[in-house]
């Protein structure tokens, strides 16, 4: 991970930093020189000299006016949309470990069955900002299968963490090329999941739209639809596909990851008249979220978060499904324990070059039909820059470049010629 | 002797009952696992299988939520009397609204042959509408989840009362009329004194048929929308795969509806008439 972690915790908060910038700014004042400052400092200790500073300086006033300086929030009470899958960790977690809370922001989450329903909140105004499927927010800004609204990604929640999950009357199908006639679910139409399956089916010469049958259903109906034998597999959120294992009724046939290491998966959406009616409570929105990504991001911290999202408030699922989800050391359903670091991980950067392969997947498969520039629409949605600029602030580090070269399936993608990427594929709907 | 036999009807219920419970019980006592792997395997796959819940386990788990009903864990998780009382809110908005559509519009239409034949075709092809087809138009449309539920109850609880009240409006006695106008009562005095009451028995009963259908539908559309309510709360226990929670709720949802049942029914025949 490109990101400094010795420095950024979830635990610091920002106002404690600004009032030992303001602590340090008045000590250098006072005692310009460097020697005499360090040697008072360790003499006396710091809090010494500064409580006695304090008696002649206002220091109070001074911390509160250099925390002002963001704003006061134009909205506090805020309403968030969520569908209860492991993606959706930031977003959840910030709740219950007081991520929001620390922003001043009230939050109230609301779990939402499906996603149709979570564009249609969006839409209405219903939510203020959403959990969405990261290819969502592309879809509405242009107007494919939903009303036109723009609609952003502000920052990515979860990287892998998806998986290929099949009935366990197929354990000795491991080969996609014996999947012909078979009926697989994803969560939506505009899903990573969709696009992923289709592109590793296609991988296998199979064709999605002729070979195997896709299905839609909410991530929360997969386990139940599978033991009842409605569909053969699904490549689908967690924790349900650990779920399935834990049921015994399926096992974990492919980690998204083995696709493509560090694919983004749910993101944290926001509509562009959100953001600029309340730039200051969208500030304010992104450091909670960066920060509990970050948080996420730490392996140390898996176990603790687990127990936070699991009650029946949030995800509703037994613990013990959703560690081995977050450790990554999990039952595969074919009697091993597999230890796989990283199996969901987090990272809060919206490179564009994802969103380009996405339009480019979009595309391949026939949703999207107009002729769109894919680099500017990429660059709209996501807000890259914005997030570097925001996570600089909160002293994450962030890439360099809005574009990264990414391998799927150990072939390169890059985003720079996504015309020569789309027509490199044999079986494609355009 | 009607009391002995009173006596003996119940001891064959209770009898029935426990029989099918007992096989129930015995049915889902949990084999031994036999699952593949080791030890930290078997620990992470569940040792208790989501599977039918036994008689005792669908008891414990009722004595859970009972004990609680308004316990508030946040938007997502609340007391089963919570959910309820916002299930039956609703319930009651939209059936409320549908009788203020359906009562006079029954009214008009059951007067006047002309509206009655007109409507006819349209009242045909919406009412056999499923409710939840509805829903996209209306998330659509209304734009508000909550209202959208309501309308969806409305719309589907509309038909059983207009045409009801339809049918018992043009179905009073032409004798009663008659006497009417021989004693010079007309328009809204002859409807109220003299049309309602003639037809209030099958108004009512096409308000009991919608009732039903509403609580029907509201289980339906929460399932559907999430929010609060019964319906998300079978909804929330189904993505946990907890079917103990979800049987509790159905003989909630099934004691609830009986109850509003029940009240109709009293209804009804505090209108009914011998003639």
């Amino acid at each position: 991970m490109k990101r400094n972690d010795g420095e950024t915790t979830g635990s610091t908060d920002e106002t404690s930093g600004t009032d030992r910038l303001v602590e340090q700014t008045l000590l250098r004042k006072v005692f310009p020189n460097g020697t005499t400052r360090r040697d008072l400092l360790r003499t006396a200790g710091a809090a010494a000299v500064l409580s006695s500073l304090s008696n002649i300086f206002p220091l109070g006033a001074a911390k509160a006016l250099a925390a002002e300086k963001t704003g006061s929030l134009e909205k506090k009470e805020l309403t968030i949309g969520f569908v209860p899958i492991t993606c959706a960790t930031p977003i959840i977690m910030a709740d219950p470990m007081g991520f929001y809370s620390r922003e001043g922001l009230k939050v109230s989450l609301v779990k939402t069955a499906g996603w149709a329903l979570i564009r249609d909140k969006m839409l209405n105004r219903e939510s203020d900002a959403s959990h969405m499927l990261s290819p969502m927010p592309l879809a509405i800004t242009l107007g494919i299968g939903s009303r036109q609204d723009p609609t952003y990604v502000a920052a990515i929640e979860n990287i892998n963490g998806q998986a290929i999950t099949l009935h366990s009357k197929h354990k000795d199908k491991r080969d996609p090329k014996q999947w012909k006639g078979m009926k697989f679910a994803v969560p939506f139409d505009y899903s990573m999941h969709n696009l992923l399956l289709r592109y590793y089916v296609a991988e296998h010469g199979l064709d999605p739209d002729r070979d195997i049958e896709i299905r839609i259903v909410p991530p929360p109906e997969m386990v139940a639809n599978l033991r009842a034998g409605n569909i053969d597999g699904y490549l689908g959120p967690e924790p349900f596909n650990q779920r399935a294992v834990y049921e015994e009724v399926g096992f974990i046939h492919l980690l998204s990851k083995e696709i493509w290491d560090g694919h983004p998966c749910c993101a944290f959406g926001i509509r562009d008249e959100f953001i600029k009616q309340n730039p200051n409570t969208f500030g304010a929105l992104f450091r909670a979220i960066a920060r509990a990504t970050v948080y996420a991001h730490k392996e140390e911290n898996r176990k603790e978060i687990a127990q936070a999202i699991a009650p029946a408030n949030f995800l509703n699922q037994p613990v013990a499904v959703i560690e081995q989800v977050l450790t990554g050391r999990f039952a595969d359903g074919l009697g091993q324990v597999r230890s796989v670091p990283g199996r969901a991980d987090f990272d809060p950067f919206p490179w564009h070059s994802m969103a380009v392969w996405i339009l480019t997947q979009l595309k391949r498969w026939g949703y999207l039909k107009q002729e769109i520039d894919f680099r500017r629409v990429a660059e709209k949605v996501f807000l890259a820059t914005e997030a570097r600029r925001r996570m600089a602030e909160l002293g994450i580090e962030a890439p360099k470049d809005n574009y990264a070269r990414h391998t799927i399936m150990g072939k390169p993608f890059d985003a720079t010629r996504p015309d020569a990427y789309l027509s490199s594929f044999p079986i494609r709907r355009s | 002797m009607g009391s002995v036999r009173g006596v003996r009807t119940a001891l064959a219920s209770l009898l029935l009952l426990g029989l099918v419970l007992g096989a129930w019980q015995l049915a889902t006592i949990p084999k031994t696992a036999t699952a593949a792997g080791n030890a930290e395997y078997q620990a992470m796959v569940g040792s208790h299988k989501a599977g039918l819940p036994s008689p005792i386990q669908i008891a414990q788990t009722s004595w859970r939520h009972l004990r609680s009903p308004f316990h508030d864990g946040g938007a997502n998780d609340k007391g089963i009397g919570i959910q309820l009382a916002f299930s039956i809110g609703r319930v009651l908005l939209g059936f409320a609204l549908a009788v203020l559509i359906a009562i006079p519009l029954g009214f008009l239409v059951g007067t006047s042959q002309l509206l009655q034949r007109a409507l006819n075709p349209y009242i045909q092809v919406l009412k056999p509408i499923s409710p939840l087809a509805w829903m996209p138009l209306a998330l659509y449309t209304i734009q508000d989840s909550a209202l959208s539920s309501i309308f969806v109850i409305t719309i589907c609880s509309v038909w059983p009362m207009l045409i009801n009240t339809a049918h018992g409006v043009s179905s009073v006695k032409r004798e009663w009329l008659n006497v009417a106008r021989t004693l010079e009562v007309h328009g809204l005095r002859r409807a109220l004194h003299v049309v309602l009451p003639a037809a209030a028995p099958t108004i009512l009963t096409g308000m009991r048929i919608s009732m039903g259908i509403a609580w029907l539908v509201i289980v339906a559309a929460e399932m559907l929308v999430g929010g609060t309510g019964i319906g998300t709360f079978v909804w929330n226990e189904w993505n946990n795969l907890s079917l103990a929670n979800v049987i509790f709720a159905l003989l909630m949802i099934g004691l609830v509806g009986m109850l509003l049942d029940l009240a109709f029914g009293s209804l009804t025949r505090l209108v009914s008439y011998q003639e």
